[in-house]
């Protein structure tokens, strides 16, 4: 593939994004695409904003993504989603998950929680709300949302057919291997 | 064999293979990871020192016992480690010796953005600069062989892209076992000034050598396409340059960035219609490239100022922009890094907060996300309130002043803080957040910890014992998550007119804990609830700034996501109601 495609991933500091990114990335390298990905450590494990870049293709030069550029926008929190809207192509996807987290400002009254966040990227660009948490939950533990959305996300970006079993199997302890494999095939589900 | 690593993975493979026996550093963003994984591989010493000085300098004492060794701190410790660096580029080294300094352009995780290229320029040594993971692998090995030829330490200047990125990297090669090259007495290891003006003149010599190692080596080459613009550029740089301008330009590309190859600019530049320097932040090579007589345009069109990317490349020098989604409509609440649940630092900072007049002079670490007034550097805390303290009190001023550092960066250089206010006597109060390990990095040993890099126990240097030994005369212990106790000791601690000392004892919340923290700490197993029937939505709790406390708006009623909360009851203990109730988990 000659092309470079661009995928952002963001969420809150402790939302597992970097678990995600490390499954795909490791996928991505697997099939013999070229990878960068890049993220930002230190202050945004303190319950910040956080996000991850990761580019694939021929040959990759930036690991930064620019604006107007995301093929797509996988966030795990609703309100992150918008926040990175302005780095997704105009023709780019949104997965969305469908929960929120309080910042300091929004639990103490000194801003507001934006309200129909949905409907605002529904109107910005193709968007997939997931209910990622309840996905999860039933395939075994809320806490592997993450490979839900990251299920979604392969969907797609026609990654389907990378070998995402031994991608999941490289980054998680061998007792989670089973059940993340399943949130990840719910997550595929969820979007088809 | 291929593998995704990030520059700091890379870089620690390639000191790895390229034979390094001793390594030191002290934590900083987006440093840390090079010695954590650097301790992963046999045959390396790796440890964290107290500071970046002391880690170089055990890094000299390395090199001159033969070993090839290796330095490693993020931008603002190379300031603090300058002192041994100038004087070791006049005696060189034995075994050879390379320097990583990780930069931050865009203040990532840092307060200020200086660019350390100068420092290669005013200490007279080399550098190298990697812009991926697989050149941070790879250019270890030339560096390392460069410093024992040149008789000279190697600047490896890295930037948090190139840190925090990951890229694949071909890591086939094992490690070349370096013998140690014998230690034997020479004069260059004795720099008095006789002996000095000699070895200036060495300096210059082999700064003038490496010129032409710029010149003719392959780390700086040449990718031809369009001859109408070419584009000088290293680091992050050059791939930002690439993404840009793909065939559409030429590209003199620099790996080894000091002394520049001005030969090869020269050549490069009559090649081409117009040249153009891409560099972040200052125009260092921009400057000299200029003053060997050559045209180029830079710092005119790109900004001084932050991390460069591919956008702001593409508006600076083509004047185009990707078309985006129009989110002029679309508002977001600031979503900043805060304490997290459980933070021993919490507590004591609720209290602090409710004192009047009060300057609060924090330094460098997770207790800066707290409200402050002041802070410059690390280990700072102290000296600059005891400066701030001493104005006040000569004006007549009721203002006191509050000095705070966390363990970590008591260690790291606020021990010599505590004695300037201690010799020079003012009346401010000095505070030690001791949570037991180094935070903000994510939980680095220190020497207060117990434990070094490895995590061997180690000996244990305790801080009260060395604010006595300081001659600090009032000092108090305590747990910063009881409340009356903080209020107290600190009503305590502002009543004399000497230094006072409150170190405040309790482990990070995210912290794994040693033995000794379990016997001194116990274990927290509990957690907290709102009982809605006693709430009356005041939000005292919520000021706290807990993350874990949730308040529902339409029903006015807090709650707690049990899934962060800790049980450290700061909130319950702020209730004017009693409504939240410690339960077991």
């Amino acid at each position: 593939m000659e092309e470079v495609k661009n995928i952002l991933l963001c969420g809150v500091g402790g939302q597992g994004t970097i678990l995600a990114s490390k499954i795909l990335a490791n996928a991505l390298v697997d099939a013999g695409f070229d990878v960068k990905m890049s993220e930002i450590h230190g202050m945004s494990q303190r319950g910040g904003s956080v996000f991850t870049q990761v580019r694939y293709g021929k040959k990759v030069y930036s690991p930064i993504i620019g604006q107007g550029s995301a093929d797509i926008l996988v966030s795990f929190e609703a309100m992150e989603a918008l926040r990175y809207v302005s780095n997704l192509a105009k023709d780019g996807h949104i997965v969305v998950n469908d929960y929120r987290i309080q910042t300091a400002t929004t639990a103490s009254g000194k801003e507001g929680y934006p309200e129909n966040i949905m409907e605002t990227l529904k109107k910005k660009a193709n968007t997939y709300v997931l209910d990622a948490a309840a996905i999860a939950t039933k395939v075994g533990t809320a806490k592997s949302m993450n490979v839900v959305l990251l299920g979604a996300l392969a969907k797609l970006m026609k990654l389907e057919d990378l070998n995402w079993d031994a991608a999941i199997a490289a980054c998680v302890k061998p007792q989670f291997i089973d059940i993340n494999r399943e949130a990840f095939k719910a997550g595929m589900n969820a979007v088809s | 064999m291929k593998q995704l690593l990030t520059g700091n993975e890379a870089v620690a493979r390639g000191a790895w293979e390229a034979g390094v026996l001793y390594a030191s550093g002290y934590p900083g963003t987006p440093s840390t990871e090079i010695l954590e994984n650097l301790i992963k591989y046999s045959g390396v010493y790796s440890e964290w020192a107290p500071n970046e000085k002391v880690a170089l300098e055990s890094v000299i004492g390395a090199s001159f016992a033969g070993a090839r060794s290796l330095a490693a701190m993020k931008h603002v410790g190379l300031n603090v480690a300058a002192d041994p660096l100038f004087t070791l580029s006049y005696t060189g080294v034995n075994g050879g010796l390379v320097i990583i300094s990780a930069d931050d352009p865009g203040l990532h995780s840092s307060q200020d953005e200086q660019d350390n290229r100068h420092y290669a320029r005013s200490a007279r040594v080399a550098m190298l600069e990697p812009s991926d993971s697989q050149e941070a692998k790879d250019f270890m090995k030339t560096a390392f062989a460069l410093s024992e030829k040149y008789d000279m330490p190697i600047l490896y200047r890295m930037t948090t892209r190139v840190c925090h990125s990951k890229s694949i990297v071909d890591i086939s090669e094992g490690r070349t076992e370096m013998p140690l090259i014998p230690y034997e007495k020479k004069d260059k290891f004795n720099p008095i000034p006789e002996i000095s003006k000699k070895l200036h003149s060495k300096v210059e010599r082999n700064i003038k050598a490496l010129e032409e190692y710029s010149n003719s080596t392959e780390l700086n080459y040449i990718e031809w396409g369009s001859k109408k613009t070419g584009i000088i550029a290293a680091g992050a740089a050059f791939q930002y340059a690439k993404e840009v301008f793909g065939d559409n330009a030429s590209y003199l590309k620099l790996g080894f960035t000091y002394p520049l190859p001005m030969e090869k600019i020269k050549g490069f530049a009559k090649e081409v219609d117009e040249l153009i320097v891409v560099e972040e932040l200052d125009p260092v090579m921009e400057i000299e490239i200029k003053a060997a007589g050559i045209k180029c345009t830079g710092k005119d069109k790109i900004p001084r100022e932050g991390e460069l990317n591919p956008d702001i490349l593409r508006e600076a020098l083509l004047s185009t922009k990707h078309q985006t989604i129009d989110v002029s409509d679309i508002q977001t609440a600031k979503r900043p890094p805060v304490l997290c649940a459980g933070c021993p630092h919490r507590g004591f900072f609720q209290e602090l907060g409710k004192l009047k007049d009060i300057i609060t002079v924090s330094d460098i670490g997770c207790y800066g996300l707290a409200p402050k007034d002041i802070a410059i550097c690390m280990g700072g805390g102290f000296s600059v309130a005891h400066g701030a303290q001493k104005v006040f009190s000569l004006s007549e001023s009721s203002k006191r002043c509050v000095g705070i550092m966390g363990d970590s960066t008591f260690f790291h250089s606020g021990m010599t803080s505590m004695l300037e206010a201690v010799y020079n006597n003012s009346s401010v109060l000095l505070v030690v957040l001791d949570n037991r390990i180094t935070g903000m990095t994510g939980h680095q040993q220190n020497p207060g910890s117990g434990f070094n890099l490895k995590e061997e126990p180690t000996n244990l240097t305790n801080i009260e014992e060395v604010a006595k030994a300081l001659g600090v005369k009032h000092i108090r212990v305590i747990n910063p998550l009881d409340l009356k106790e903080v209020h107290e000791t600190l009503q305590w601690g502002l009543s004399f007119t000497d230094p006072a000392l409150i170190i405040t004892r309790y482990p990070c919340a995210l912290k794994k804990y040693s033995t000794a923290d379990k016997s001194e700490f116990g274990v927290l197993q509990s957690i907290c609830r709102v009982d809605a029937e006693k709430c009356i939505g005041c939000k005292a709790c919520v000021k706290t700034g807990c993350p874990a406390i949730l308040f529902d708006s339409t029903t006015k009623k807090a709650s707690i996501d049990t899934t962060q909360c800790t049980g450290c009851t700061v909130c319950a203990q702020v209730c004017p109601k009693n409504a939240i109730i410690k339960e077991e988990r």
